[in-house]
Parts: C-alpha cells; structure tokens; sequence
C-alpha cells in the first residue's frame, strides 16, 4: 500500500476511463448539469416521501436525518464479483465454523490458535451459550462484511459485522431510485438484479427453524421500536417479508416457548430475526434495566423452543481482535488459503505492536475493538496533535482495546455534487445469508460514500452517504 | 396481526379524522364571529364553544384563563400543549402510521408522511409570523381537510380489506361519531324545536355553521329541499342514514366494520354485541321521540356509549 493516490474505479482523466464504466463516463460527460441536479433532487424527494429516514444518536434537531444518496452507481465486474462472492462465501462459513467451536468442543483454543483470554474476556462471549447448539449449527444468519478496494486487483475485508448489521434496505431501495430516476442508464448495462433479497432472507430464516416443518414457521423481526437509528430498516424488512415485526412488549414466554400477543390471542413464535443486541433481549439474563427485551427469552431460546438470529453471542465474530485472527480460522476449519485478505493490522495487545503504533499514530487508523458506527476511532493523519496525544494514552492505559492498521487509500468512485463530479472514497457491504441450504449473497451489496472531499470515513452515522452497487456481466470488450 | 398494531391503526385513524373535525370547526367558528352583531353578543362565547366541540375547553382554560380568538386558535391549531390540536392530531398520526409502517400501504404512508412534511412548513411559518394572518391561517385549514381526505382515499383505494383496514375503519367512524355527537352537544340548546319560533337571525346563522363544521351545508338542501331548520339539522346529524357524518351512518360502518372482524376471526363479542344495540337503538329512533325524552340526554348518552364502545373493542382485541 502506497501513499499515492488513491484507486479510483471509475479511472481519473478522460483517457483512464475504465472500459467498465464507459458508459457511465460518457452519461457523465454529456448530461448537462442541470440535469444531474434535477436528478439529485428528485432522488432526495423520493427518499424523504418514501420516509427512509435515519435515526442520528446525539443529535436531537436531526432525530430523523436522511442518508445522502449519490446518483452515480458504482460498478463492479462480474468476474470481480465471483471472486468477491467466492471469498465471502468462505469468510462466513469459518466464522460460523468459529462460533461452533468456540461454545462446543474449542479445538483452536486447544491448538492455541487464538488466546483464551481474547475469547473468555470478550464483551460479546456469552457463557450462557456454552455446550449449545443452534439449528444448523447456523450462527450468524445474517452477515454484513465491509469490503475496500484498494487498487486494480486488490479488495480486502475491513471488517465483520456478525451482529446486526445494517443497510440493506438502502441497497434494496437506491436500486429502485436509480431504476426511476436513470432508466437509459440502467438499460446500457446488464445489472445483476438484487430484488430476490427478500425472499433468500425468508427462506433463510425459515430454514433454521426449530420446527420440523419449514412451512409452519412463524416468523418476526424484533426491532428496539420507532426511536432506533435503523427503524425503517426494520419496517421495510418486516414489509418485505411479510412477518410482524415486533417490539419486546409484544412478545411474552410461558412454559419456554415465545407468543406474540395478537389481536385473536397468543401466536406462537418460532424464529426472531433480531434487531436489538444480546445485552437488550432478555432482562432476567442480560441488562436488567432493558424494556426493550423479553423476560424469559433466553429460557426459551436455550430450551431450544425458538431461533435466534443471529444467534445470542455470535458477536465475538464481529469484534475487531478476533478480526486480526480470521485468516487463521479459514486455514484451521477450512483447510483453505483465504481468498479474500484482512487489511494487515497491529494488535496493540502485543507489546510489539503497540510500540509500533505509538510511533507511528499520525500515520494509522486506530480503532476501539468492539467499536462500531466510525465511533471511538482515530484517524490517524486527519487527526490534531491533542487528539493523538488523548488516543495514546488511551492505548496505553488499554492497549488490549485497540488495534491499528494503515490509512488505506480507499478507492474512489465518481460522486455528482452541485461543484461537478468529483471523485470521493467509498467502501462495500455486501450482505451474506446462511442457511440450511447453504451461503446466498445478492450480487454486490451497499456501496457507502464518504462524501466529504478526502473523507475516509463513510459510516452514516458520520455523514456518509450511500450510492447503488451494479454488479454486471460486462468487462467493457464492446 | 398483533395487538399493538390494530390500537396503532385504530388511533392512526381517530386522529387524522381529529384533526379533520377541528379544522371545520374553526372555519365554522371564523364564520360565525364575523357576521355583524348586536353588542350584547359576547365574541368569545363562540370560540368557548368551538373549544368545547374539540374538547380542549378545560384544557384550555387551565392554562390561558379566558378565552379570545387569537389565544383560542392557536390552542387548537398549533399549540403542543392542548393534546387534540390540529398539529398533535398529525403528529400522533404519524407516530402511530411509523410504529405499523408494515400494516400500511406505501400510498397511505406517504399520505400520512407528507401531511406531516407539510405541518412542518406550515409550523415553522407560524412561528416566524408573530400574529395571527387570517390568510395563511385558511390555507392551514384547506390543507388539513385536504391531508385527512388524502389519507382516507389512500386507506379506501389501497388497503386490503383485512383486520388492518377494519381497525383503521372502526378508528374514523368512532372518532366521527364523537365528533359529531360533540358538536351537537355543544349546539342543542340551538336546535330544540322551541328555538325556531324565538330564534332571531343570528340563529340561522349558527345553524349553518353547525352544518359547515360537519361539511354538511350542501347536503341539508339536497335531503330536505327545505329551508335551514334546527330539528332537520338534528336529524339530518343524528338519524340519517345518506348523511355520512351522521351517528347512524357512522354506527351502520361501525357494525359492519365489526362484523367484517368477527367473520373473519371466526368469532364475535362483546364489542360486536355492543355495537349492534347501538346501531338498532339509532334505527329504531325517530326525532319526536328524542326531543321528547330530551335531545341533550339522548345526546350525552350517546357520547359515553360511544366510548364505551371504543374501550370494549380495546378489550376484546387485547389492546391494553
């Protein structure tokens, strides 16, 4: 990785034009500008009819902000997809390998592949589920990994979210924008549709039931209610879906297994695809304080009477430490070279590391382990003496908090703003599904924008915006 | 579908049909309190009565002491601290309508979402405006009736006919009926067969604003062919049946919205049981004999069956 500048996918000067973005190069180049701003305009009036609004935490006068939406689509190759799909596949099969092991028979503590103590002092390890099984030995049902490009050939995974990863309503829906707003567009290229979404979650969910019978599942989504960040997400999905979507209150547990309270009485509930994290499902096991869990949950769940998904304590695959060990997983489960790479990253829990890092702060990006959202992190060469100084005592009183990795040169992609196009940098989450019936993956994913000019930081929660992903059967030999 | 829901849509509908009912009755109220009067009219005592029919009287009073025009028209427009102003009413709709997202059509949602975008606008040019403008205060109204028939025609055209649409069904006509019953209860003292022979100008007019705050102005001289008189406008609000804000027609949507419930749960209750009596009790009813036991009586037994209704539906469908 070199400090140079950065990848830019669609090719920076009339002459570099990638041949896959050709078209879009040349609908660039020929819509007038006017043009483009109407259909920025229209893009934001869809959105904030439609009411895909975004919860921002901490900030009051914005409770419902709308997530920018840029109108370039991004592009990716087919072949570029394969390999991406192929990787992800295999990521997601290791973690869910790792999340087996780790609360069943723990062979790669034995063999010392990972130190215990990053597994017994990790905030998201859940005791409870030690000695468990889930349905399919299926952890996490629903995997978002976030995905930079760095150059021509190079892609690497920064990070794992085996939690409750969020966004694909937004992929989902800027699809249907640009489909409206671009339809010339749209049609000079072959997009690999990603609309099935819904019915491969579906079938997902229903596939770990703890039921015998597939069909006779019921099905919700748990959502934290109105006031979460990600709410319309949860409606949209519940929608979509055609399955309640549901708050704790409208569930109770008698004799271990889940109803929701409907107007004809209690319906029995087989699968929760939960929105809210473990702390906040069940007040008699987890955070006592939460009014947004279900009192008994947990029995149920451990009784084996309802699935949840993603399992209770699959979040050690999330966090950043277990992250640095993941081409390691692959090669102990799978036997297989990892197909897709880890940025390279320092464990400031080893003494070596961390003196690195500390010498090195102006140049890295150091981030809390079981951070997320772009919160508790530093950006290295962005950040003021003072806050470098805050961050290096912080490593040092807690160094096991953190891990660093290089200031990568994200890959940038065309972005229309009032200015002109200017290129901006973005990453990819594309959404994986595990179920009975194996690993699914819509072709491409959400393609996040920071569209603050040299920004590197494109969560939503910090301005970033989103733009819709084209996967297509096209390497531009037209 | 879950209990949460259908109190969601019920309530969803109750205050889009509100908001509705208040903003006609403004507009009947201007009306009024611009005709040229005698001095010995008291102007407030029109705006005491608008702030009856809307049910915010004694909120009100709590906290502003006496009632006057501009005081009394922001409490019901854009006041946050009167529960049933115009701007709450939307307010809660949409909290409700974003709670059961799932349970809406898209044209519904959007019918209620940009009625609350539009508040928006409306809320912050009331705020950068320091009196009251007559003018914008009109457009506000407009837009109002307009939101609430935006969002009944969505709910109409494009909802299923499942649970979901006869809880947003059951939410409208009980909230009309109350509104209607309110009004009259405010207003009977006007339309007792006695006033017609006493009642000077000044009457008529307060009969037509009756009608107009029901949108029912027109209707009157299609049913009657007649001109405005106190008893057929008490029985044009109470006992007809082409009449769709009438407690009869609103009660005949009730049943069936009920009925539609119970055959498609399979079972019925008390809610249906309740409604049902009251439905046949308004048919079996003719004017005479309510003026004869007494329009007010009739009128304030009705108000509390009413909600009585409404808490048994909760009960039945497990919404508390």
């Amino acid at each position: 990785m070199t400090a140079s500048l950065p990848f830019d996918e669609m090719g920076l000067g009339a002459d570099a034009t990638r041949p896959i973005y050709r078209h879009i190069a040349r609908w660039l180049a020929e819509t007038p500008p006017e043009i483009l701003a109407s259909r920025r305009a229209q893009a934001e009036f869809m959105f904030r009819r439609i009411g895909i609004t975004f919860g921002v935490y901490g900030d009051k006068d914005a409770a419902e902000r709308l997530i920018p939406f840029d109108i370039v689509p991004r592009v990716i190759s087919r072949a570029e997809w394969t390999r991406l799909e192929a990787g992800l596949i295999q990521r997601v099969t290791a973690l869910n390998l790792f999340l087996k092991d780790v609360y069943g028979a723990r062979a790669i503590l034995k063999e010392n592949i990972i130190p215990l103590e990053l597994i017994l002092r990790n905030p998201h390890y859940r005791p409870e589920m030690i000695g468990r099984r889930v349905p399919h030995d299926i952890w996490v049902q629903i995997a978002g990994i976030d995905i930079v490009r760095v150059g021509d050939d190079s892609f690497y995974v920064l990070e794992d979210n085996a939690r409750t990863p969020s966004g694909v309503s937004y992929m989902l829906e800027n699809r249907e924008v640009t489909m409206r707003l671009m339809p010339d567009l749209f049609a000079e290229h072959q997009v690999a549709p990603v609309d099935d979404y819904p019915d491969l979650l579906l079938a997902c969910l229903r596939s770990v039931t703890p039921r015998t019978d597939y069909s006779e599942a019921t099905i919700v989504i748990l959502t934290p209610g109105p006031f979460n960040s990600a709410y319309y997400e949860h409606s949209f999905l519940a929608d979509k879906l055609g399955v309640e979507l549901v708050e704790g209150r409208d569930l109770f547990v008698a004799d271990d297994v889940v109803f929701m309270r409907t107007t004809l009485g209690p319906k029995r509930v087989d699968v929760i695809y939960r929105r809210v994290d473990d702390d906040f499902l069940d007040p008699l096991v987890f955070n006592p304080d939460s009014i947004l869990g279900v009192p008994g949950l947990m029995g149920a769940y451990l009784a084996g009477n309802v699935t949840v998904a993603n399992a209770v304590g699959a979040g050690i695959a999330d966090d950043k430490a277990i992250y640095t060990y993941v081409p390691d997983l692959i090669k102990f489960y799978l036997q297989q070279e990892p197909l897709l790479q880890n940025v390279p990253t320092y464990r400031c829990r080893e003494s070596e590391a961390l003196a690195f890092v500390l010498e090195r702060l102006d140049q890295l990006v150091v981030k809390e382990v079981n951070g997320s959202g772009g919160y508790g992190m530093l950006v290295g060469p962005h950040a003021t003496a003072a806050q470098r100084e805050m961050f290096a005592a912080k490593l040092k009183a807690a160094p096991d908090n953190y891990i660093a990795q290089p200031t990568l040169a994200l890959s940038t992609c065309p972005a229309s703003f009032d200015s002109g196009v200017s290129p901006r940098h973005v990453d990819l989450r594309p959404f994986v599904l595990s179920g009975a019936n194996g690993v699914k993956i819509v072709p491409g994913g959400l393609t996040r924008v920071a569209l603050t000019k040299g920004s590197l930081v494109v969560n939503s929660s910090q301005g970033g915006g989103t733009k819709d992903t084209w996967v297509v059967d096209d390497d531009g030999a037209a | 579908m879950l209990a949460r829901t259908a109190d969601n849509l019920f309530w969803l509908a109750r205050s889009m049909e509100r908001a509705d009912f208040i903003a006609r009755t403004i507009e009947a109220t201007l009306r009024l309190e611009y005709l040229p009067r005698s001095g010995v009219d008291d102007p407030a005592a029109e705006w005491e009565s608008a702030l009856n029919a809307a049910g915010a009287y004694d909120e009100f009073i709590a906290g502003h002491g006496a009632v006057d025009e501009g005081r009394a028209i922001d409490f019901l427009t854009f006041d946050r601290a009167n529960p049933s102003s115009i701007c709450n009413c939307l307010e809660n709709a949409r909290a409700n309508g974003r709670a059961v997202r799932t349970a809406l059509t898209v044209e519904t949602w959007t019918a209620i979402n940009d009625a609350w975008l539009e508040l928006k606008r409306f809320e912050a040019t009331r705020r950068a405006a320091n009196d009251l403008n007559l003018e914008a205060l009109t457009r506000f109204l407009d837009y109002v009736k307009k939101a609430s028939l935006d969002f009944d025609g969505a709910c109409y055209r494009t909802m299923l006919r499942n649970d979901a649409y006869w809880f947003n069904r059951l939410g409208i006509f009980t909230e009309r009926a109350d509104n209607t019953a309110r009004l009259l209860d405010v207003k009977y003292h006007l339309l007792l067969p006695s006033t017609e022979a006493v009642g000077g100008p000044l009457d008529y007019f307060q009969w037509v604003a009756i009608l107009r705050a029901v949108s029912a102005a027109t209707a009157y001289h299609w049913v009657y062919r007649d001109r405005v008189k106190p008893w057929l406008i008490a029985d044009l609000l109470i006992l007809k049946t082409s009449m769709p804000r009438s407690l009869i027609s609103c009660y005949d949507s009730i049943d069936s919205a009920l009925d539609s419930l119970a055959r498609e749960d399979g079972r019925s209750g008390a809610a249906q049981r309740q409604a049902r009596a009251m439905h046949s009790k308004l048919e079996r009813s003719s004017m005479t004999e309510i003026f004869q036991s007494g329009l007010h009586e009739f009128i304030t037994a009705f108000i509390e069956d009413n909600a009585k209704l409404a808490q048994t539906i909760s009960e039945q469908y497990l919404f508390v």
